[in-house]
């Protein structure tokens, strides 16, 4: 029965060729709009989201509190009020998984007849792990490393290429400053950072050596800057304020108004907001593209109440001969849905070509997600229904003397 | 005689006009019994279409009682009629009222989809159905492709595919010269012969002479019943091999 109908369904497109492709270009072009737009939403979501996790997702950066003379304030890291031993005590705190003093300074790097200028950045063993930035080749530092102030340098790979070309960097020395230093390892790639800076030129040394040969540090033990990350799956808040209380406690602010002399702020925060932001962009291109989308099942609705005149003395025939009402709602009905449904696949195939169109020629990262299409599918399935019914609605109306009288 | 099909008492039917009820049937009573053959005559506006327009179940009256095959069908809704006419009915129309988009085997196999016959099945008591009013060769033509007495034939095949306890021919002839309307009379005879009953509405005193018995109607009465006096022999449908039972 259902098949008979869909393959009458199929006649009256052919019927009308030209009338159909039009209606169904209405489809396509709102499909096709929805899926591009999602595409590019979802694409610029993706591109934040990475650029955001390149800095390692889950991390908390503790610095040093600024200090108030006077009405003064410097900015935060000014005051060496952390400690190796805060470290330390905040490695031991539950929900926390890796920590890291980090201290960084630009310097010029020597090897044989090349220098460069770049950002060296002093770490514990812990750096690879809060970083989520692996060792590509060589060896990662231990804590070994970082007991002896080991003259032991990691290189990221565009330093690496500055100073060494194609040669094989390991066990090469480098001079930083005035101190030789040995290379242990190279750096996995990480690519440009969310301001476009290249991460990859960079150097990494351990913290003991940093302060002992590079930075000449005044306040032995004390750090600027903690990078902590939390584990996977913990209460981001939660971890915060246990940091907030073991700092205080350590640094006996007993004064519950009394200001902290330290500052704590979290990636995942920037995170969250930056991917909102992608999220509403996404929200408010899909609204735009749904416009179309509706304007389309209206093409539709039009056309079919047109069929539905045109076709009353087939309506009246049908009814005659013994066609339920029922029988004839879903007979118009089909054929919207079948129009929208095409429609509906035809766009979803433009929209994919758009996509990978922007993504070729405007350089932009466009994302496809199976909820897009299954959404696409889903709503023009819906528009022929919605859209379709009052045409098919009217048609089931009819009284079949007059509609058989209808010339 | 055979068992009572169609049977009204005092039928009645009005339309709602801006001039106020106009009424076109004033109280008809009519029975016809199984194996019938009866033509319907009277001039325009007699309340003939009116009056099998009722039976057919397209319409139902305003006030007495209508009843098909003992069963009364007046208050039925819409559905419950399509149903009837689908199940009961098989109709001729005029104007023929084939689909226009549909060949011949799909128009003649119609009312069985909406009785829910299987595909295989629609197809083969279509294809029986056009041989037997001899269109077997253009079973897969489209109707503006045959003449109109084929289209007729090809009507009649429709009206008969559901084995229907009752056939409603309304002007069948109208629109056909008068050899292919002796041609369409003489398959009516055949069918009549074999035992199908046929009420029909005519115009012509020639084809209301190839039935049994003759109704008129006047101003919305039925003022004459009566036997045909002198009944037209036709020769059987054009193809005799196709109607082996052609009267």
């Amino acid at each position: 029965m259902l098949l008979a109908m869909f393959l009458e369904a199929l006649r009256a497109m052919g019927a009308n060729r030209l009338r159909t492709s039009l209606t169904m270009l209405g489809m396509v072009i709102g499909v096709g709009a929805v899926i591009l737009m999602l595409a590019v939403g979802e694409g610029t979501r993706m591109t934040v989201k990475r650029q955001v996790e390149a800095l390692g997702t889950n991390i908390f950066i503790v610095l040093a509190g600024s200090f108030n003379t006077g009405g003064v304030r410097s900015g935060s890291g000014q005051r060496q009020t952390l400690t190796l031993e805060d470290a330390d005590a905040i490695r031991a705190l539950e929900g926390v998984g890796a920590v890291t003093p980090v201290s960084f300074a630009s310097l010029q790097l020597v090897a044989g007849g090349r220098n460069w200028n770049t950002q060296v950045t002093g770490a514990g063993e812990g750096f690879s792990e809060v970083r989520s930035w692996p060792v590509a080749d060589g060896r990662e530092m231990d804590a070994l490393d970082v007991q002896q102030a080991s003259r032991s340098i990691w290189l990221g790979t565009s330093a690496s290429a500055e100073l060494f070309g194609q040669d094989d960097p390991l066990g090469q020395t480098v001079r930083v400053g005035v101190t030789p230093f040995t290379v242990a390892g190279i750096l996995s790639s990480k690519g440009q950072s969310m301001d476009g800076r290249d991460q990859d030129d960079t150097a990494l040394v351990p913290f003991s050596s940093f302060s002992r040969y590079l930075q000449g540090s005044q306040f032995q033990g004390r750090v600027r800057m903690l990078m902590v990350k939390s584990r996977d799956g913990v209460d981001m808040a939660h971890v915060q304020e246990d940091m907030t209380q073991l700092l205080r406690e350590r640094h006996r602010i007993i004064d519950p108004m009394a200001d902290n002399d330290f500052f704590i702020s979290n990636l995942s925060a920037v995170m969250d907001s930056a991917e909102a932001a992608a999220q509403a962009m996404t929200l408010l291109l899909g609204a735009i593209a749904s416009v179309s989308l509706a304007v389309g099942g209206i093409g539709i609705m039009n056309i079919m109440l047109v069929s539905v005149t045109e076709r009353t003395r087939e309506i009246g025939i049908r009814l005659a001969i013994g066609a339920r009402r029922k029988d004839i709602l879903t007979q118009f009905m089909l054929e919207a849905v079948l129009v929208s449904v095409t429609g509906g696949l035809l766009g979803l195939l433009c929209g994919a070509a758009g996509a990978w169109t922007v993504s070729r020629f405007w350089n932009t990262s466009v994302f496809i997600t199976p909820f897009s299409l299954a959404l696409s599918f889903t709503v023009s399935l819906g528009i022929g229904v919605f859209f379709g019914f009052y045409p098919a609605w009217k048609a089931a109306g009819q009284d079949p003397i007059e509609a058989l009288r209808h010339q | 005689m055979g068992r009572l099909l169609v049977e009204t008492q005092a039928l009645r039917k009005s339309y709602l006009t801006g001039a106020g009820a106009l009424e076109v049937l004033h109280g008809v009573d009519f029975s016809l019994e199984e194996g019938e053959f009866a033509a319907v005559m009277g001039p325009s506006g007699s309340g003939k279409s009116t009056f099998m327009n009722i039976l057919g179940c397209l319409d139902t009256a305003t006030s007495g009682v209508y009843r098909l095959l003992g069963d009364p069908v007046s208050d039925l809704g819409p559905d419950e009629l399509a149903v009837r006419r689908n199940r009961f009915l098989g109709f001729v129309f005029q104007g023929y009222n084939l689909l226009p988009k549909s060949d011949l085997l799909e128009n003649v196999a119609l009312p069985l989809l909406y009785a829910r016959v299987p595909s295989h099945e629609r197809r083969r008591r279509a294809m029986e159905q056009l041989a037997k009013v001899g269109l077997a060769d253009f079973a897969h033509r489209l109707p503006g492709q045959v003449s109109g007495g084929q289209q007729q034939r090809a009507a009649v095949a429709r009206a008969l595919v559901g084995r229907p306890s009752l056939i409603l021919a309304d002007e069948p002839t109208g629109n056909l010269d008068s050899q292919t309307s002796d041609e369409i009379m003489g398959l009516f005879i055949g069918l009549n012969g074999e035992g199908s009953s046929i009420i029909l509405v005519t115009h012509e005193p020639d084809v209301a002479a190839c039935a049994k018995r003759l109704v008129r109607f006047l101003d919305g009465r039925l003022v004459e019943d009566s036997a045909v006096a002198e009944r037209r022999t036709l020769p059987p449908a054009t193809d005799p091999a196709a109607n082996p039972a052609g009267g």
